[in-house]
């Protein structure tokens, strides 16, 4: 099959950026998009030009550096996947497909489609932790929790921080991921004890960075590679209003 | 800076003022629309309960400028909000459709509720204005019906039942999204949530749509 790549081009931070038109050929239906991007890239480089950016790593959906806005939306349009999840046989032969990076103040664009998350880093280093003892290997079973508490907190920590739920939102809005990173300890004990704190301090850096508010459209629900719920953003705001009033 | 103000400008505070005042609102409308249905049982009837009302005028007022609170705190919090969301977002994406994967009415709350706070502007200069000027004759109904700034003027009964249009797409979205915001959205009674809102984004605009058809339209009670 053949595509025609429409793809976001910008220099550095300071450059105002264009969209490029690069037609490509001889795709199988079994590519994925980024092997499509490569096969691309090496056209590019042998031609003398310079290759797109774009973020990747793990290739296989759990790492969450990949990320592009694809045709609308986020990481392609199939629902519980990343960018490196997608595959060349999602698309007709002949379309046009759009390539834009996430768009967010709070996530400046680097390069071509390659966005600055550090922002995320920075909501993290406020209160994404838990503060332990050193030492021997604990039992793992020796703190009683409920089976549903656990099932949440590892839904809720299945977030991999790709920044998906903030390149959908109309308000780019992160209350999804860091709904997410406050529920996964303030479901279980060990979150317990820096429980206010962690959520005030995360609520205030991510208010600081920029981020806007939610408005409760549920985009990111909807978004997000790991379908992380909007039961999270609840448990967040809950959170937050009983650290205000206690 | 006191944690109370801490609380209010932060992203969460705000959307709690939203959600507070907005339940608030809410509760009006159902005390609103009860008064409204009043007309239902004739000139007299409708006549003799604002007159009624009338007799209780301080607490009416006291009433008044509660609500007029309310509304300022949504009003000025939504505006706040509006500005600062556009703020955080960045170039707009070539391609977006974002109708896949939300509600038209969410999206649209600052255009539903621009539009709402026109015509409250207009309700309360026309049909709120000549009801404190004219309180001495007691001809409420006729004001209500009329020609004039009532339901007997087409392009007002038009204009009011596109308003309530526009009522229910915002309390369609902002009624289950207040409880989003408490946090209480999401457990069990979410579901309950979603039944009552019915009763805010339906039963309420259709409720004062109907009055506006019957009475601008169908005749209404004679």
């Amino acid at each position: 099959m053949r595509v025609m790549l429409k793809v976001w081009r910008q220099n550095n931070s300071k450059s105002q950026g264009v969209f490029e038109m690069y037609p490509v050929k001889n795709i199988s239906g079994d590519m994925s998009f980024f092997e499509m991007m490569d096969m691309l890239n090496d056209r590019l480089v042998l031609d003398g030009k310079t290759p797109i950016a774009f973020d990747h790593d793990c290739r296989e959906g759990i790492c969450g550096t990949c990320g592009l806005f694809i045709n609308g939306r986020t990481h392609g349009s199939l629902r519980g996947i990343t960018t490196c999840q997608l595959h060349m046989r999602s698309f007709k032969d002949g379309e046009t497909i759009v390539v834009e990076p996430w768009r967010a103040k709070a996530f400046p664009v680097i390069k071509d489609l390659i966005v600055d998350r550090s922002s995320f880093d920075r909501i993290m280093e406020a209160g994404g932790y838990v503060s332990i003892k050193t030492g021997g290997t604990p039992d793992a079973n020796a703190i009683p929790i409920p089976k549903i508490n656990v099932d949440e907190a590892m839904d809720a920590a299945s977030c991999i921080g790709c920044g998906a739920c903030v390149a959908t939102c109309k308000n780019s809005s992160a209350m999804l991921f860091v709904g997410a990173k406050v529920s996964q300890y303030a479901l279980l004990p060990q979150g317990q004890p820096e429980a206010r704190e962690r959520v005030l301090n995360m609520v205030a850096v991510m208010d600081e960075e920029g981020f806007g508010s939610c408005t409760n459209t549920g985009a990111c629900e909807v978004e997000c590679p790991k379908e992380i719920s909007l039961e999270h953003i609840a448990r967040m705001n809950r959170e937050f209003l009983k650290a205000n009033i206690s | 800076m006191s944690w109370v103000t801490t609380f209010l400008n932060s992203s969460i505070g705000k959307k709690t003022i939203m959600a507070i005042t907005g339940l608030l609102l809410c509760l009006y409308l159902v005390i609103h629309l009860a008064g409204n249905l009043t007309l239902f049982g004739g000139a007299d009837f409708f006549n003799s309960y604002v007159l009624r009302l009338s007799a209780f005028k301080p607490l009416v007022r006291i009433i008044e400028a509660v609500l007029l609170l309310i509304f300022g705190g949504h009003i000025f919090n939504g505006l706040r909000l509006s500005i600062e969301n556009r703020k955080a977002t960045d170039k707009k994406y070539q391609s977006n459709r974002a109708q896949e994967n939300s509600s038209f009415s969410s999206k649209t709350m600052t255009i539903t509720g621009s539009v709402l706070l026109v015509f409250l502007i207009t309700h309360l200069a026309t049909v709120w204005y000549s009801f404190q000027i004219e309180h001495s004759g007691g001809e409420f109904f006729k004001i209500i019906i009329g020609p004039v700034v009532g339901l007997g003027n087409l392009s007002v009964a038009v204009l009011y039942g596109v308003a309530m249009v526009f009522l229910g797409f915002h309390l369609h979205h902002g009624f289950q999204s207040a409880f989003q915001t408490f946090g209480i959205r999401y457990n069990r009674y979410g579901r309950l949530i979603e039944i009552i809102s019915i009763l805010f984004w339906f039963i309420i605009p259709a409720g004062f749509l109907w009055i506006v058809v019957y009475f601008g339209f169908l005749g209404g009670v004679k």
